[in-house]
């Protein structure tokens, strides 16, 4: 049982939802990444997606490819997260998923890249361009070393496959809320809480719902269905419109704990 | 054993690297495909549209001044330039154009480089009455703003890409987001062997028609005999895979692939992956890619916008890693003085990707013993490049 695991433990026990946060490791730079983790943690986030950078990345909106190529402008690379994480858990026992499209960690060896992941201490993985179908080597590496393997379940997943994610789903399952790339929108399809509903029929693995949330009234709303409720786009707008500015992170921090207050 | 397997990988390559919001859409088409390649109906309509709207089949020409130049070869021109829209890529738009018919999708939505399959899918949209709209590297709209009118007179609407290195890599990025957020309504044209399976499979099979036909035209002209050499361009490789695949069992036909070298292999600007070799999975599968040490896709280099892509086909990394084709390379000079060479020798200007194979052939006349005989796929015409080369030659 990894800090995602427990989490959720924790949470489910007492009757609440997680509130998980995305950011992108290196936006502005990797020395604000690590005050901001910190931040979000006193903001009430419950678990944190960090954001790893990609030259292609074809299933996020403008904001999130932006904030990538601002990072990688930085110079910003595997190694550099891997150190990244390493600092933060001297401070920080909050679950760490790295967020990332699969060719990185292709490129770096499926094993010995969840052993550098592991040892640097992340919690999970969520790669959005692969499918558990593909993910054989992956998967098994990360099932010895405790590390979560989220997969991701869609408005347009059959019926029929929503048990295959379910299986090889840990941590907990990442429902996309809509048709479409990462960005804040005004308004979620309602029809994603009937989809969830059907996807809680075939696991009791945490379900959380990203993709468009922006707003503290969808996250109440939201967290009505699923176990938690993921937040990126919004939460990057808010840094790049601080970014340069002394109080960065206290103001991000500030506008966070607006979106994770419906969840305390 | 046919390939793709039945989870669409050739050996390692292939497979199905995708948003889970494309998955089911995928394993529909997968289907879908299936059965209209049982279904007689559906060949022969598409036969009928090769045949009575593209001009096929396409004539197999015998270049005897080339021939005589080179003096070791012999060669024969596959002339797919002469198709409607002037270049190889109307085979696979009209076959997808159908299929999309047959989902009762209402949207077309393609990638285009060179812009030749942005035309090509334009025009197969207009001859179905479908809204169009292409993807292209803003970079791409310059380098060829003819197509970009001509796209536009057909109907459809032409989107600049700015994102990324605003190329081939960046127009597909975007037809993918597009894609991911229509969904439901719109069928996505991918121009060559590569996405994610059904695709590469797809696209080989209505590009074969070149090589099934070369190959008996060949038989007819040359006494039933197959040729030495099959010659083609690869960027991402449909026309080569279109003309290689229907040999693939004749392992004396020896399969040449021709990448662009762009400024040099080791100046870091090509778009050679197959002579690199390295593996990643970029646009849906896994296959040879251009990257850095960090798993970073890098930005490709050539003079022709077509062949301007870090990735290649899977089917192509597979023929590359059985040795069942060879892939060489030839880079911007050598492509222009290939270009120069088939305009001077045959009267027939080709585009810059196919000048590439052109290219290549000076190179073969020299390493081959006695006199062989050579298909080369003259996968599209020149026209589109004049303007941009005007100034380099």
């Amino acid at each position: 049982m990894n800090r995602i695991d427990r989490t959720f433990k924790r949470l489910r026990s007492a009757g609440k939802k997680a509130f998980v946060a995305f950011i992108t490791a290196g936006d502005p730079d990797l020395a604000t990444t690590a005050e901001l983790v910190p931040a979000l943690e006193r903001a009430g986030v419950d678990i944190i997606e960090l954001g790893v950078p990609f030259s292609d990345p074809l299933a996020d909106g403008k904001t999130i490819q932006t904030a990538s190529e601002r990072a990688l402008a930085q110079g910003v690379t595997t190694e550099k997260i891997f150190q990244l994480v390493k600092r933060l858990r001297q401070k920080t026992d909050i679950p760490l998923a790295l967020m990332m499209y699969y060719n990185p960690i292709f490129h770096y060896g499926d094993a010995k890249y969840v052993a550098a992941a592991a040892a640097a201490g992340v919690d999970g993985l969520i790669i959005p361009d692969l499918p558990p179908e593909e993910a054989g080597l992956l998967k098994a590496a990360a099932d010895r070393a405790d590390i979560s393997t989220v997969f991701f379940m869609a408005p347009t997943t059959t019926a029929r496959r929503m048990p295959l994610i379910a299986r090889h789903a840990s941590g907990f399952i990442y429902f996309v809320s809509l048709t479409g790339v990462t960005g804040a929108r005004a308004q979620i399809p309602a029809a994603v809480k009937k989809q969830i509903a059907a996807a809680k029929k075939v696991t009791d693995k945490p379900v959380c719902i990203g993709f468009g949330i922006s707003r503290p009234e969808q996250v109440r709303d939201l967290a009505k269905t699923a176990d938690g409720v993921i937040v990126g786009s919004a939460i990057i707008n808010e840094i790049v419109r601080h970014t340069g500015k002394a109080d960065l992170v206290p103001r991000v921090e500030r506008f966070v704990k607006t979106l994770t207050a419906p969840l305390k | 054993m046919s390939l793709p397997d039945k989870t669409g990988h050739f050996g390692e390559f292939g497979g199905r690297f995708l948003p889970e919001t494309l998955i089911s859409l995928h394993e529909e088409l997968t289907e879908v495909y299936a059965a209209a390649r049982k279904d007689p109906a559906f060949r022969k309509e598409f036969t009928h549209y090769l045949k009575e709207y593209a001009g096929r089949p396409t004539n197999l020409y015998l270049a005897e001044r080339l021939s005589a130049q080179l003096k070791t070869l012999k060669v024969y021109l596959k002339r797919e330039d002469l198709l409607h829209t002037g270049a190889h890529k109307i085979n696979n738009t009209l076959g997808q154009v159908l299929l999309a018919k047959r989902m009762g999708k209402t949207r077309i939505i393609a990638e285009t480089g060179a812009g030749q399959h942005g035309v090509a899918t334009a025009t197969a949209s207009a001859l179905m009455g479908l809204k169009c709209v292409i993807y292209m590297g803003e970079e791409d709209t310059h380098r060829q703003s003819l197509n970009v009118f001509r796209m536009k007179l057909l109907g459809a609407e032409v989107v600049p890409v700015t994102s990324g290195s605003r190329t081939l890599k960046d127009a597909m990025n975007e037809a993918i987001r597009d894609w991911v957020t229509n969904v439901r309504d719109t069928f996505y044209i991918i121009g060559s062997v590569a996405g994610s399976h059904p695709y590469p499979m797809m696209v080989r099979d209505f590009q074969s028609v070149i090589g099934r036909e070369a190959r008996r035209q060949f038989r007819a002209l040359e006494n039933n005999r197959l040729p030495d050499y099959v010659v083609a361009c690869v960027g991402g490789g449909s026309n080569a895979m279109g003309i290689f695949h229907p040999f693939y069992k004749d392992a004396r036909v020896n399969l040449i692939g021709v990448e662009a070298a762009g400024k040099g292999l080791k100046s870091g600007e090509h778009s050679a992956p197959l002579a690199i070799g390295e593996v990643g999975v970029l646009h849906g599968s896994k296959s040879n890619l251009m990257q850095t040490a960090d798993g970073q896709i890098q930005v490709a280099h050539s003079i022709a916008a077509g062949l301007d892509y870090p990735g290649v086909g899977p089917e192509h990394a597979y023929y590359r890693q059985t040795g069942r084709a060879e892939y060489v390379s030839v880079n911007d000079e050598e492509a222009l003085r290939g270009l120069k060479l088939l305009s001077a020798a045959e009267g027939i200007i080709p585009a810059l990707e196919t000048a590439h194979a052109v290219a290549y052939l000076p190179k073969l006349a020299k390493r081959v013993k006695g006199r062989k005989t050579v298909i080369l796929c003259l996968s599209g015409r020149g026209d589109k490049d004049v303007n941009a080369i005007k100034d380099m030659l």
